[in-house]
């Protein structure tokens, strides 16, 4: 909403003492809670060097069809010497001269020139270069708009006589407050937030009962839904169509509006002040002269004022006239009865709607036009009358109008008159702000913003009173109970200078975070621990990511959860695992010259499945996905450290050959207890090269599964004083015999002496039998009462020999 | 006899002070006093000596030989050093060839910032909890007093999900956004992590006092705004929370982030589920709130607060009672219980803290960046 400093001005007292520049009052718009996006200059930007000045002479450049030579007294002992381009420029007009000094609103500096040879000094403006309006033909003649222009002594400061620059506020208006729609409404809020006087509202006196009643003489209005909470319409003849003044069209310029012609920049000047939109109709166009609003039939068409044809869906409401739909009602007038250049008689609408259908309207047909914004947030239907009045006594100033008949009124009636007042308990304001405001500051806080203030009982004692508050009806949306009153006074009286307390914890537990939290951590930290970097990827994805995974439609993992509006394609789907975005950015570095890459991330992945934890909703679990430049193996220790890192022992590795994206000889199913939590494994060659990466390993593990089982803590088993005892072995046995088959045997027979027995190396070739393999392992033996003899050791190592041989046929190397 | 074992006594010992390596005093050790030695010898014919001369031979030829011998000890002790000190020197490496590279890892900067805010509100006495990322609309916006056509509900600043066919049909409120051929949307994207306020508060009584971090969306992309980001929310409910209390955590939040000497500004706001609704503004760490960077030549205005001295950092309030309302149950009735929420966003303040003015590098990954901010 922008605010045009000098516009408030007349609505709000700002000249003080102390009079209140614009930067003042944005400042304590914005502590008070009116949020100030910028401040603009509109117009020229030196105003006081625009000057009236009257045109003596106007002759014919010698070097230049198209330029005059003008003299224009400014006011100066000489007469100035201007080229101007301008085919209307001549002599006795008055106009405004921009002097050698003026910078113009878009930043160019007027400087002595010479134009084909002749001395220039100034510019002769035409409105547009003022940033009056769109107007641009010509030089502005001031004589053809300004009664009296010939009376102005040249040399007057051009603002004295018409303001054209001027210092614009643009604010963001929150959506609970419509009343600062209107500018009378920001008025009241500088007023509350400076003490600035505010000035009587332009319309006030002026909306009661219409004297010449409700009727207008061949024109009806019926309403036929709820929809449309007040209607009102007024008829207005001998309407002149035509420019509209300077000042109007300079004001409309610097809040941001084109003129138009008088009739229709009244509807937008009325609606600028007070919040209100209007709607002028060419009343001779409306067809049988009576109006029906109704809610449309799914498919009907209308043409609006933009010359689009909409069709209109059931529940949204139109206006007809005898012809079928001639506006859509609170969005956008028809083109049909639209206020034309010839139109003598004009039909004022204005009227109240649903705010939720008129947002619904728009948004479905992307017209949230200036009115459309502002009946969208439900406005009060006494603004009705405000805006009536006040639209009233402009039509007839500006355009001629004379008023025909009464005041049609549908709804008017049933307003409900004033509600019952809100009861705003003492003691309740200081016990949700924590600091009180008595009631007499409450009283002339409130006071200000217009609301009405009664103490049903002055002598209650300090903090045990009550008032009883009146709401206005532009606040009535916002304001419907006694913590809507609270934050009022909040924002005008409490928050500038609160005392910050801290609270206490009355929970009888110290914050921490959750065991499944500390898990997270250390998950995160044992990985940046061995040298990965943790990246954030992206929770969207392209439809097509599934399959350059390699997954058919029926795999769970291809089940993506889609976007009803996504941004792009590329994001058009929730990632289906974290491997997708763990790709894309090991390509992504791989583009950029990195050599090895070594990333993990932890996010959400989601499928379109019921999630069994809450089957309304698609399911979500949280994952972690890590990726390295290497082999199986590589990104097997990594999950040893992870899982380490949890305290979870117990935990295998069964191959798979048949998950897509992995190596069908190179890819594991992590299995805890009876579960599947997660894939390991080298990413299929076909895979990796559509992402351009060499061989790359990757381990994906279900965070929701894992970190729950992590334990806080695990048994501790006394180490003694003694030194552990160690040996090597090496076995060779037949390929097919697994790593984990030949340590469950070894573990089996060595005994209660076993530390543990481990893998160091697998070696098959010079040496070995064909379709064998030879493994080393590395045997640690622990007595806590006592250092082991070479017997005890020995007898180990035979049992362990002895069952290898005997279960897969492993012999001894060497 | 005994002036030949005082000869062989000097020579020895001239001998071995004369030695300059431990193989040469090795040699004089063998030659000096080996079994074939003179100095052994003379000792062995001592006992062919008369008996008066035996004692004082014999005595003079064992001093003789531990002489030498402590003699050959000393000197090889100072040799060896010396040695040693030779090799070890010739055993010198560039000291300024790199390290044995170890891999070097980092944990990303939301993820820092992350748990440096976590930190700082466990410490004010928050727990922590997370919740899901896909949404009903009725906990992201109808539990939350958004009207029914409060803007932040539009398809356009707010991303739903498609209907699924394998889902059970949520109800829908009136006025529901729709897909084309009119179908309601009521699953989206949590657009803050407010809606875990309510799902805090089903399941849990007062007083509760937790913050919620996680990852939201919302359809906007540019240098500040990405299309996910992420959220910490705060909640607090008790008997007696105000909203004194609310500026009391944040000053003390804003100062553990932003530095001691920090001051805080609610700037009264509105937001659908707090009334009253206030922004909170830190003053500038970069120009301590001034407004110009009196630390640069000519004190220019500041850039990052853009000469008002003030940051906007988050949005926060009371909790509104038709909030607490919405959650059911009597231990909520807004006229027993009150309190505050409040909600920032991490990359804003990661941008604040660490100089950051592009959000999208954050999600490109780009390792030599990481790196960096790790
Ligand atoms: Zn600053």
């Amino acid at each position: 909403m922008k605010a045009p400093l000098s516009w408030l001005g007349e609505l709000v007292d700002l000249a003080g003492p102390p009079a209140l520049d614009a930067e003042t009052v944005a400042h304590r718009l914005n502590v008070t809670g009116t949020e100030l996006d910028r401040l603009l200059h509109h117009g020229v930007r030196t105003p006081d060097t625009v000057v009236v000045g009257r045109v003596l002479a106007a002759d014919q450049h010698p070097d230049a069809d198209r330029l005059r030579v003008c003299r224009v007294d400014v006011g100066a002992d000489e007469p100035s010497q201007i080229v101007c381009g301008a085919p209307n420029v001549a002599a006795g007009q008055v106009v405004a001269v921009a002097t050698v000094g003026t910078v113009m609103p878009d930043g160019m500096k007027i400087k002595r020139a010479k134009l084909r040879g002749q001395a220039s000094h100034g510019m002769i403006c035409s409105a547009r270069e003022l940033g009056i309006g769109e107007q641009h033909e010509g030089i502005l003649a001031l004589d053809e708009h300004l009664p009296d222009a010939a009376a102005i002594a040249p040399g007057t400061r051009l603002s004295d006589v018409l303001p054209h620059a001027d210092e614009v506020l643009e604010l963001e208006v929150t959506p609970n407050r419509p009343d600062c729609l209107g500018l009378y409404g920001i008025a009241r809020e500088v007023s509350a937030a400076t003490g600035a006087a505010l000035r009587p509202a332009p319309w006030e006196g002026e909306t009661g009962p219409d004297p010449a009643g409700d009727a207008i003489d061949g024109f009806a209005v019926r309403v036929d839904t709820p929809r449309c909470r007040r209607f009102t319409a007024r008829l207005f003849a001998d309407v002149t169509v035509g420019p509209s003044p300077l000042w109007m069209q300079a004001r409309l310029a610097a809040a941001g509006q084109r003129s138009i012609n008088n009739v229709v920049d009244v509807t937008n000047y009325v609606m600028l002040v007070t919040g209100q939109p209007l709607h002028a109709f060419d009343a001779d166009r409306i067809a049988g002269g009576a109006l029906v609003v109704r809610e449309a039939r799914d498919g009907e068409a209308l043409t609006t004022l933009d010359e689009e044809a909409r069709t209109l869906r059931a529940g949204e409401v139109v206006i007809d006239d005898a012809d079928g739909p001639t506006s859509l009602a609170g969005v956008m007038g028809g083109d049909r009865s639209e206020v034309h250049d010839g139109t003598v008689r004009v039909l004022l609408e204005v009227a109240s709607w649903d705010g939720p259908t008129i947002h619904r309207t728009a948004q479905r047909l992307g017209l949230f036009s200036e009115a459309a914004t502002r009946n969208a947030k439900g406005l009060a239907p006494e603004q009705t009358a405000w805006a009536q009045a006040l639209a009233t006594r402009l039509l007839v100033d500006l355009a001629g109008a004379r008023r025909v008949g009464g005041t049609i009124d549908v709804g008017g009636d049933a307003l409900a008159g004033d509600p019952d007042p809100i009861v705003v308990r003492e003691a309740r304001v200081a016990r949700l702000l924590g600091a009180p405001v008595d009631r007499a500051r409450q009283t002339e806080l409130l006071r200000t913003l217009g609301f009405g203030v009664v103490d049903p009982d002055p002598t209650a004692a300090e903090g045990e009173g009550a008032l009883h508050v009146l709401v206005p009806p532009e606040r009535r949306v916002d304001v419907t109970r006694e913590i809507d009153v609270v934050e009022e006074l909040a924002r005008l009286g409490v928050v500038a200078d609160l005392t910050p307390t801290l609270p206490v914890r009355r929970r009888l537990t110290a914050a921490t975070l959750s065991p499944v939290q500390r898990a997270r951590r250390r998950v995160e930290d044992a990985l940046v621990g061995r040298g990965l970097q943790e990246v954030v990827g992206w929770s969207f994805t392209d439809a097509g990511a599934a399959g350059r995974l390699g997954l058919a439609d029926g795999d769970p993992r291809a089940s993506a959860v889609r976007l009803e509006h996504p941004l792009s394609e590329d994001q058009a789907v929730l990632r289906p695992t974290i491997l997708v975005s763990l790709l894309d950015v090991a390509r992504h570095n791989r583009t950029r010259g990195a050599d090895d890459v070594r990333i993990f991330e932890t996010g959400t992945v989601f499928r379109d499945q019921p999630d069994p934890r809450r089957p309304d909703m698609p399911f979500e679990h949280a994952a972690l996905g890590v990726l390295v430049q290497d082999d199986l193996f590589a990104v097997k220790g990594l999950l040893d450290a992870v899982l380490g890192a949890l305290r979870i022992d117990g935990w295998e590795l069964e191959p798979v050959d048949d998950v897509a994206f992995l190596h069908p000889g190179r890819g594991a199913r992590i299995v805890l207890g009876d579960d599947v939590v997660g894939l390991l494994g080298e990413v299929h060659p076909t895979v990796a090269d559509r992402w351009g990466l060499p061989r790359t390993a990757v381990c994906l593990l279900d965070l929701d599964q894992a970190l729950p089982r992590a334990p806080e803590r695990r048994p501790v088993r006394p180490v003694g004083q003694f030194p552990d005892a160690r040996f090597d072995l090496a076995v060779v046995v037949a390929d097919d015999v697994s790593a984990r088959r030949t340590l469950e045997i070894a573990r089996g027979a060595a005994g209660p002496l076993l530390e543990d027995v481990t893998v160091f190396d697998a070696y098959r070739g010079t040496g070995i039998a064909d379709g064998h393999v030879s493994l080393a392992l590395h045997v640690r033996l622990r007595a806590a009462d006592r250092t082991l003899t070479d017997e005890e050791i020995g007898t180990v190592r035979e049992a362990i020999v002895a069952a290898l041989a005997a279960d897969v046929g492993a012999t001894l190397r060497g | 006899m005994l002036d030949q074992i005082t000869e062989l006594q000097e020579a020895g010992l001239r001998a071995v002070a004369a030695a300059t390596t431990t193989d040469a005093l090795e040699e004089l050790r063998v030659g000096l006093l080996g079994r074939k030695a003179e100095l052994p010898n003379l000792l062995r014919g001592v006992r062919d000596l008369p008996p008066d001369q035996r004692g004082p031979a014999g005595k003079a030829a064992n001093e003789a030989r531990q002489a030498i011998q402590s003699a050959i000890d000393e000197r090889v002790a100072t040799v060896a050093a010396a040695e040693l000190d030779v090799r070890l020197r010739a055993e010198r490496v560039d000291v300024t060839l790199p390290g044995r590279p170890e891999p070097v890892g980092g944990l990303h900067l939301l993820t820092r910032v992350r748990r440096q805010i976590e930190d700082v509100f466990l410490g004010l006495g928050f727990d922590v909890v997370e919740g899901p990322e896909t949404e009903t609309v009725h906990h992201n916006f109808d539990a939350l007093n958004h009207a029914p056509n409060h803007p932040a509900r539009d398809p356009g600043d707010t991303f739903y999900l498609a209907p699924s066919t394998v889902l059970p049909p949520l109800p829908a409120a009136a006025g529901a956004p729709t897909t084309a051929d009119g179908g309601p949307l009521t699953r989206l994207l949590r657009t803050h992590t407010s809606p875990m306020q309510v799902r805090i508060m089903e399941r849990e009584d007062p007083p509760v006092a937790v913050i919620v971090p996680g990852r939201v969306y919302r359809p906007d992309s540019d240098a500040t705004h990405t299309p996910q980001f992420h959220q910490v929310e705060g909640l607090w409910i008790d008997v007696d929370i105000t909203l004194a209390d609310l500026k009391g955590v944040l000053l003390s939040f804003a100062r553990a982030i932003f530095g001691e000497e920090r001051e805080i500004r609610l700037r009264p706001h509105f937001f659908p589920f707090t009334e009253p609704s206030v922004e909170i503004d830190v003053s500038c760490h970069l120009c301590g709130g001034t407004g110009h960077r009196t630390d640069v030549a000519g004190h220019p205005r500041c850039g990052l607060c853009k000469g008002t001295g003030w940051i906007e950092i988050l949005g926060s309030g009371m909790v509104d009672p038709n909030v607490l309302t919405a959650v059911g149950r009597p231990a909520y009735d807004p006229e027993r219980v009150q309190g505050f929420a409040f909600g920032m966003g991490i990359e804003r303040i990661a941008m604040l803290r660490y100089g950051l003015d592009d959000l999208r590098p954050l999600y490109e990954n780009d390792l030599r960046l990481l790196g960096q901010l790790a």
